[in-house]
């Protein structure tokens, strides 16, 4: 196990990149921690998975250094680097029962059968697959399979960190809410650094201790998801986190403060004295109707479940906010308020009084 | 799911079912006609039921042929699909040579039969071809046309060059087809290459080797131009296989009945071995 | 109007669909929702034409068409893998159906127009499909699915193939583009939240039954059957066996409450939603339920937690951040007055949140 540091590292697709489209990872540099739940949250095309298989050394990457701990391994294949990779579609061993595929990476390493047979089964016993030991792995269900190529990425006792790229893509939805917490629960039992790429925020914030969200291959944040959730640095962030996502609605600066069809709103930040136009980001949850307050037009209402989400349009901008089961919704023109310190101020997309990156 | 039902694709097959029928089913039944009745010539004919069978099945011409079929069959399959399965291996899976290794691997498909049995007939001539001339410069005693041993060699190198690049490329399709995702795991999973072959490459070309094999073992055991033309079945009967016996008897000997019958024997005991061999392999895929 | 009269479908000797009736109207939503075997695609085959029905018949509008084959027939379909035509351009593929109807090019180009502004590829309309991003290519084959002017359009969930945040994005769409139109929609899904988020009608379905058909906000909130509830939730809902005599409702010798006096005594199967159990005790009559941590996913925004009490897994999904280590012992409280009780045959005998406006 060890500490995974990216330094400088950039990549691009193409032999000659010119201009910043050609790159598909911008120059970034991180650093995760020995033993730490992380995702790789963004969507389709942002350069998630080009960072997974550069860390996995599936790809060289055209500039820049990766460090597992304090070694370069940057020039090394996979198989030197001490790292599993589960993938997107399982990849199990047709012809061998469970047992032996889970035993597999131990035998290719020649480690004798009894402290194999303690091992797979331990690793069956944390991956439930303890009754289907003796049956051929191509009977099994996708979620068994995908079962089985975590287990043979955890049954090693020489890997640096598991890396999973979208792992429940094809799993069956009912299933997929199971698998999910098994591997959190996994990830808590084993302490191996886990890397976790997807596009599903569920499975990245229910997973991961802490989260990158990319866009466009860079880095936009990095944080806890209470912290992702709760102060986006960025409307990309805000949009892209919770379901519905953070609602951004252009206003008008006064001197620092936001100001919304002429009525001022109280926001947790303030913006640069020289700004004059910016937007405002809070998230449906902290909008509520009230007595008085901003006006609002109320075009739909849908029933989630447990809440409400109510369709509404402020000073001409479509929002959204959410209502808990059993409240009243107004129709028509209503009134809401903003929470204060939840609502914030941001120029050009990113949050305004904030310094420096991420 | 159901197909619409269409009537009017009767008429577009109608011409096609006319022409075979004419050209395929109606000679057969005529061969069957054969089989079971005499004939002296001027088209008098008397019924001889299963005699002709009978003849066949007990003559020991037919067994010997049969048995030089079988182990002319048997041995290039034997030698064909591993050395298929190896070369596509060698083959590389992407890049500009990928095309020119495809073209070169199909050109030996592409030459007619009757020219391959020539070339090789040329090839292998003790004086002037290039590989019989070889031999015996190295010293070993090679004359096909003389001795059976070495005609059986020339015979069975000749279809391993002729037939190998088909078992070469029904692989190469399996192989191809396996998703990068497989290679990766198994170099993570630390697999040598002879692991990686056995557990992941193997397994999936399965079914296109069993078509291999099947295809393979279908046309070795109809082969005629090639031998033919090789070594028209010499030296002696070294090297007559099933279908020349069978063409030396209806043509040569103008022994109809005898002929006929023998097809017919030929054409089952081929249907009975393909369905023999595609159930035992389907059987373990299922399993 | 389509109706399926005691419509059943088996091959060989297995059952795919039982006898079903029902019956769907123009206007709004209608769902279909269960897991990936259910009978869904199925079902969307009968009512096309495009398989026939080994028992029963399907109606339209008062027409019986079960032998009617599809061409004939006025429907769509949209699937989940994007299909278009890989030679033909955006415009090409949107026009296809109307070229097949042979209608004239002024037409074809006004329609194609208008649809193309609709469902907003208008700027795509000379690129091909494999130039596209997922999310405009599935845009580009509901466009041709609507711009047939069908009577019926049956979409097989669709989203399941797009990001997460995309999903999210049609999902508000495609309501308001079906709204204008006089068609009966169909709409496959294994989400729960997307089928309430439609409204409509749903069917939920299960190993090729339909357990409960009405609109949705009803049988959400009042599940004829134990299939059905299990159907319509996500996370699973919490189920346990309880018995009922001398006036309480007992799960076990520690845990019980105040019972209905309209249940009769006996025992019964309940089932109660995640979200109303909570670490935080909201009401009075809430009843504590001790048990043992599993593992706690925390989104950021949400909590879920998976614990073992009483011989069950049950999930507690609740606002805000309430983390949890595993293995710990934990007390979580039950709204039991949003419980249902099911009898022996699964059916719904009492229960139901309190009464509010659907």
């Amino acid at each position: 196990m060890a500490r995974i540091s990216l330094s400088s590292l950039k990549h691009s697709y193409l032999p000659n990149p010119s201009n910043d489209a050609d790159w598909a990872l911008k120059e970034l540099n991180l650093n995760w921690d020995d033993g730490g739940a992380y995702a790789l949250l963004g969507p389709s095309g942002c350069g998630k998975t080009t960072l997974l298989n550069i860390i996995s050394g599936l790809l060289n990457p055209s500039h820049g250094k990766v460090l597992f701990g304090d070694d370069d391994v940057t020039g090394l294949p996979p198989e030197q680097r001490h790292i599993a990779q589960v993938f997107q579609f399982p990849v199990v061993y047709d012809t061998m029962t469970v047992y032996d595929n889970l035993a597999f990476p131990l035998r290719n390493r020649g480690v004798d059968e009894k402290t194999v047979g303690e091992r797979v089964s331990e690793i069956a016993a944390m991956t439930d697959l303890t009754e289907m030991l003796g049956k051929r792995a191509s009977g099994l269900t996708a979620d068994g399979k995908q079962k089985i190529s975590l287990g043979r990425g955890l049954v090693r006792t020489d890997v640096n960190a598991i890396l999973f790229d979208e792992p429940l893509t094809v799993i069956d939805p009912h299933l997929k809410f199971q698998l999910r917490s098994k591997l959190k629960e996994i990830h808590q039992r084993t302490a191996n650094t886990m890397i976790y790429v997807t596009h599903d925020q569920t499975e990245a914030l229910t997973f991961a201790d802490r989260v990158v969200v990319m866009n466009v291959g860079e880095v936009v944040q990095i944080g806890t998801p209470e912290e992702l959730f709760e102060t986006p640095h960025h409307t990309f962030v805000g949009h892209f986190i919770g379901s519905p996502g953070m609602n951004v609605i252009p206003c008008k600066i006064d001197n620092g403060k936001a100001v919304l069809s002429g009525v001022s709103v109280k926001t947790s930040n303030k913006a640069a004295t020289d700004v004059k136009q910016a937007e405002i980001g809070v998230r449906p949850e902290f909008i509520s109707f009230a007595k008085k307050g901003l006006e609002v037009q109320v075009t739909k209402v849908s029933d989630a479940g447990r809440f409400n989400i109510v369709d509404a349009i402020l000073a001409g901008n479509p929002i959204k906010l959410l209502v808990p089961e059993g409240s009243p919704i107004p129709s028509e023109t209503a009134h809401i308020e903003l929470k204060a310190d939840r609502t914030r101020i941001y120029c050009d997309g990113r949050l305004a009084g904030l310094e420096g990156a991420a | 799911m159901n197909k619409t039902v269409n009537q009017k694709a009767w008429f577009f097959v109608l011409p096609v079912l006319i022409l075979v029928a004419f050209n395929a089913i109606v000679p057969l039944m005529t061969v069957v006609n054969y089989s079971v009745q005499e004939t002296f010539g001027d088209n008098v004919f008397f019924w001889a039921g299963i005699t002709w069978f009978e003849d066949v099945l007990r003559s020991s011409r037919f067994h010997d042929a049969m048995g030089r079929q079988l182990f002319f069959t048997f041995t290039i399959l034997a030698i064909e699909v591993p050395l298929g399965v190896i070369i596509a291996l060698a083959m590389p899976r992407k890049g500009i040579w990928v095309s020119v290794c495809l073209v070169l691997m199909a050109m030996p498909l592409l030459i007619p039969w009757n020219v391959v049995g020539a070339m090789w007939n040329i090839f292998g001539l003790p004086e002037i071809g290039l590989l019989g001339k070889t031999l015996n410069t190295i010293g070993f005693d090679y004359n096909y046309t003389r001795q059976p041993g070495d005609a059986w060699f020339t015979l069975i190198m000749m279809d391993v060059w002729h037939w190998t690049s088909l078992v070469v490329l029904l692989a190469y399709a399996g192989l191809v087809s396996i998703p990068d995702a497989y290679y990766q795991a198994a170099k993570i999973d630390g697999a040598s290459s002879w692991a990686i072959f056995r557990y992941i490459q193997l397994p999936k070309m399965k079914r296109v080797l069993t078509i291999a094999i099947l295809l393979r073992f279908m046309d070795s055991f109809n082969i005629y131009t090639e031998p033919s033309v090789l070594t028209g079945g010499g030296p002696g009967n070294s090297t007559t296989l099933l279908s020349i016996d069978l063409v030396k008897i209806a043509l040569g000997q103008f022994d109809l009945g005898p002929a006929a019958a023998m097809s017919l024997i030929y054409f089952l005991v081929i249907l009975l071995m393909s369905w023999i061999f595609y159930t035992v392999m389907t059987r373990n895929e299922e399993q | 109007m389509l109706e399926l009269k005691q419509v059943g479908k088996s091959v060989g000797g297995t059952v795919h669909i039982h006898p079903t009736d029902l019956a769907f109207e123009a206007g709004c939503f209608n769902v279909l929702l269960g897991t990936t075997l259910a009978g869904k695609t199925t079902l969307m085959q009968l009512m096309a034409g495009l398989e026939k029905p080994t028992i029963g018949n399907v109606h339209f509008n008062g027409a019986d068409v079960t032998g009617l084959p599809v061409q004939k027939r006025n429907v769509s379909m949209v699937y989940q893998q994007f299909i278009n035509y890989p030679n033909f351009s955006v415009y090409d593929n949107i026009a296809s159906p109307l070229r097949v109807a042979r209608l004239p090019d002024s037409e074809v180009k006004r329609r194609v127009g208008e649809m193309a502004e609709l469902m907003k590829i208008s700027a795509m309309l000379d690129r091909r499909p494999s130039e596209l991003s997922g999310g405009q290519q599935q845009r580009t084959a509901m466009a041709r699915a609507m711009v047939k002017d069908s009577d019926l359009i049956l979409l097989d969930e669709p989203l399941a193939n797009l990001d997460f945040k995309l999903r999210e994005e049609l999902r508000d769409e495609l309501p308001k583009i079906f709204a204008e139109r006089n068609c009966i929609v169909v709409y496959a899904t294994t989400e729960p939240t997307e089928a309430l988020l439609f409204g409509g009608k749903t069917a939920a379905l299960h190993e090729g039954r339909v357990a409960d058909f009405g609109p949705t906000s009803e049988i959400y909130r009042r599940p004829a059957s134990l299939t059905s509830a299990k159907v319509f939730s996500e996370p699973p809902i919490n189920i346990a066996r309880v018995v009922k005599k001398d006036g309480r409702i007992f799960l076990n010798d520690e845990i019980h409450w105040q019972a209905d006096k309209a249940l009769s005594d006996g025992e019964y199967t309940m089932g109660l939603r995640p979200h109303h159990v909570l670490p935080e005790s909201a009401q009075k009559s809430d009843v504590a339920i001790k048990g043992t941590v599993k593992v706690a996913e925390l989104s950021g925004s949400e909590s879920m937690i998976h614990f073992d009490a009483f011989g069950e897994d049950w999930v507690s999904l609740s606002h805000g951040v309430h983390p949890f280590e595993s293995g710990q012992e934990a007390t979580l409280y039950a709204d039991v007055s949003t419980c249902f009780y099911f009898d022996g045959a699964g059916k719904l005998v009492a229960g139901g949140p309190v009464s509010e406006e659907g």
